[in-house]
């Protein structure tokens, strides 16, 4: 019916609708974030990336349903709770891959996002759980341009200090630098005295901690369903792969910018926005292979 | 013998070869293949999916496990709302497995390829989980039956009420596929001739998580009421987010055009309450409607949605066609089922029409609140009966070829 909408919206109504797509790009930036600290220090394409995800919005929901634990706890225990089943995974299967292949990794890690996710299928169906906005958090702002729900809003805000955080502790910390130490010459670093497989199993956990932070925050938004990391996850890794495989302050910017960009996409051709982010992928690989932030190996 | 005679001779004997021919055509031996073709894993899962194929499966066993003397198989797929897997899967089950019946496929697309491949091999096609009214209109077909609901009966129900409760101006959210697509436009031929108007569409892809921009667009227009013309986890997001951009506390109305039991159990009595609804079925309607129910959700866990107890339906008329004609001739089974009055647990004293569509009232339903809820499950009120001759279009607006029309 609608087909290409050519008539330009007035500005108030383009102006809502980029803060949208701000409030999807921080999810984006959320998850492809913990998509590059992992890929970065473990050469690990994370594909259990969006069941983590789900995890996390499960975490929260269980908590609450079984606990009485509401939103704001949830925010720090289902981090660490999916986290730590990250940990897990790790010393079971994914560090016996560090040497091989990205490629087995990428294997190992599908195939665990499946089951994962097919045991949360089993156990509550696909549709989906309810979970309300935290009672300060309900309600909205008018903005004079658009109506602002508080907990977009918050979204937004927590979303850019936890990125800002993440990117500031790898690259401008003593911790941090042992890191990328240790993912450059593990061998030496080791030789100084630190525990290199301990700081990889850690930094994995983080990073899947950052994907169940990412679910917490989605839970009260979209339905909290064993589907919802799927959905997600091809989008997040071209977001990953635009920014440059490995490149935190990358996956963080290009996240932002192409939520804002499929937010445009859904006012002049929604029938596309669920493409557009996958045709600017292959035009960023074919002009720069590497990613808009990656570096060029060789 | 003169010429005369040799014609009436020759038509003689062809008269015998054609009875010889029908008599012919009993039962083949072989056991009665049905397949549960839906949606296993997404977003149409919970509606259609395993409940489907559990439905199926009562109602092979309630009818003894066997048919005319053979043996009742179910057979079951993930067509992944894939047209061309949903395609490829029935061409396997009907040339290699020997399947005679495919049943429920929820997601329009899907149901249209595969109505023409059931069509062209001649087995008959029991439709539960897919909506779009061009299954019974320009894609009919004489071994389609569409059994539970469709999008005429949606627009002709929750459509309806809407314009007379004074929403005349209307904006719609679309599926972009065939049933999103059928659904908008039955609808918005309800909304027309009801003296109201269309402000404008927008087409989502399938399967999208956030709709607060498609919400932001439809707020703008400042329709009365925002049509959702969607299904399964996308009316849910649609729903969920639009009290978030206080939709309804801004004064639209949302109409959840296909909304079934699954989806608000997934929203909470908090967010679906008020919705008004068009289904086929409810759990608690009646005793016998509560009977079988309650065996459906000790296997599931789950009440059964309007188009997994339309599976039920829908096997078991096929089945007592089958004893009826004593044939598994696709073809014959289906004229059996015209012959033969529905009466189920959910139908009573169904018809099969001409252009493949069952006859059956409908109900307008409203989500309760919180607090009229008393019970697990408690979800509706019934709010009106839509009669079948109301519910569904009239065979004289038919599009369907098969329908003679004079």
């Amino acid at each position: 019916m609608s087909s290409l909408h050519l008539a330009i919206p007035p500005l108030p109504a383009l102006m809502a609708q980029l803060f949208i797509g701000l409030i999807n790009g921080a999810f984006y930036a959320m998850l492809s974030l913990g998509l590059a600290v992992i890929f970065g220090m473990l050469g690990i394409v994370n594909f259990t990336h969006g069941a983590q995800y789900m995890m996390g919005a499960f975490a929260a929901y269980l908590l609450l349903n079984f606990l009485g634990i509401g939103y704001w706890w949830s925010l720090l225990l289902a981090p660490i709770i999916v986290g730590a089943f990250g940990t897990v995974l790790e010393r079971l299967f994914i560090r016996h891959l560090y040497r091989l292949d990205p490629l087995y990794g990428l294997l190992l890690t599908f195939g665990l996002a499946l089951i994962v996710e097919g045991l949360f299928r089993q156990e509550w169906g696909s549709s989906g759980l309810p979970y309300s906005i935290p009672q300060e958090l309900t309600g909205a702002h008018n903005l004079g341009f658009m109506f602002l729900p508080n907990y977009r809003a918050w979204v937004i805000v927590a979303s850019a200090g936890i990125c800002l955080a993440t990117w500031f502790v790898i690259e401008r910390t003593r911790l941090g630098s042992y890191l990328r130490a240790a993912t450059e010459n593990p061998t030496l670093v080791q030789a100084f005295g630190i525990n290199v497989p301990r700081m990889i199993t850690i930094t994995y956990g983080f990073g899947v901690g950052l994907a169940a932070l990412g679910g917490v925050m989605a839970a009260p938004i979209y339905q909290v369903s064993p589907l919802m990391g799927s959905n997600i996850i091809i989008v997040v890794f071209a977001v990953v792969v635009i920014g440059g495989m490995g490149s935190i302050l990358g996956s963080i910017v290009s996240g932002f910018v192409l939520g804002l960009i499929e937010g445009l996409t859904k006012v002049f051709y929604p029938e596309a926005s669920s493409t557009a982010i996958f045709v600017i992928m292959a035009i960023v690989l074919l002009v720069k292979p590497a990613g808009l932030f990656g570096r060029e190996l060789g | 013998m003169n010429r005369k005679q040799l014609a009436a001779a020759s038509l003689a004997a062809l008269g015998v070869a054609l009875g010889a021919g029908s008599a012919a055509a009993q039962m083949s031996g072989k056991p009665i293949k049905i397949g549960v073709l839906s949606d296993m894993s997404s977003l149409y899962a919970d509606l259609g999916g395993p409940g489907s194929v559990a439905a199926a499966q009562m109602a092979a066993k309630d009818f003894g496990g066997t048919v005319a003397g053979v043996p009742i198989q179910v057979v079951s797929a993930d067509h992944q709302n894939k047209p061309d897997v949903g395609k490829a899967i029935v061409q396997r089950w009907i040339d290699e497995d020997g399947v005679d019946a495919v049943v429920d496929v929820p997601t329009s697309s899907v149901a249209l390829a595969v109505q023409d491949l059931m069509k062209e091999k001649g087995k008959v096609f029991l439709i539960s989980g897919a909506a779009s009214s061009d299954l019974t209109g320009k894609a009919c077909s004489p071994t389609g039956v569409h059994w539970t609901y469709d999008t005429y009966a949606l627009a002709h129900g929750t459509g309806a009420a809407m314009v007379k409760q004074g929403g005349d101006t209307w904006f719609f959210i679309t599926a972009d596929y065939a049933f999103g697509h059928a659904l908008q436009r039955d609808t918005a031929e309800v909304v027309t001739k009801a003296g109201g108007k269309v402000l404008g569409s927008v087409d989502v892809p399938l399967n999208n998580a956030d709709f607060s921009s498609f919400l932001l667009q439809a707020q703008q227009s400042k329709a009365k009421i925002i049509g959702l013309a969607n299904a399964g986890g996308d009316t849910d997001n649609s729903i969920k987010q639009a009290a978030e951009f206080g939709i309804v506390a801004g004064g639209q109305k949302l109409a959840g055009l296909l909304v079934f039991i699954s989806d608000v159990n997934a929203l909470g009595l908090p967010v679906a309450q008020g919705l008004v609804l068009t289904e086929a079925f409810y759990w608690d309607q009646t005793d016998e409607t509560r009977t079988w129910s309650k065996r459906f959700m000790e296997q599931m866990k789950k009440p059964p949605t309007m188009a997994q107890a339309g599976v039920y339906g829908a096997v078991t008329h096929y089945l007592k066609a089958i004893a009826a004609a004593n044939t598994d001739d696709g073809p014959k089974v289906v004229a059996k089922m015209r012959e033969l009055p529905i009466n189920d647990f959910m139908t009573k004293n169904g018809t099969l029409r001409e252009d493949g569509r069952v006859m059956r009232d409908m109900y307008l339903f409203q989500v309760k609140t919180p607090a009229e809820s008393k019970y697990a499950f408690d979800y509706y009120k019934q709010l009106a009966t839509i009669p079948a001759d109301q519910a569904f279009r009239p065979l004289s607006e038919s599009e369907c070829p098969l329908v003679k029309k004079g």
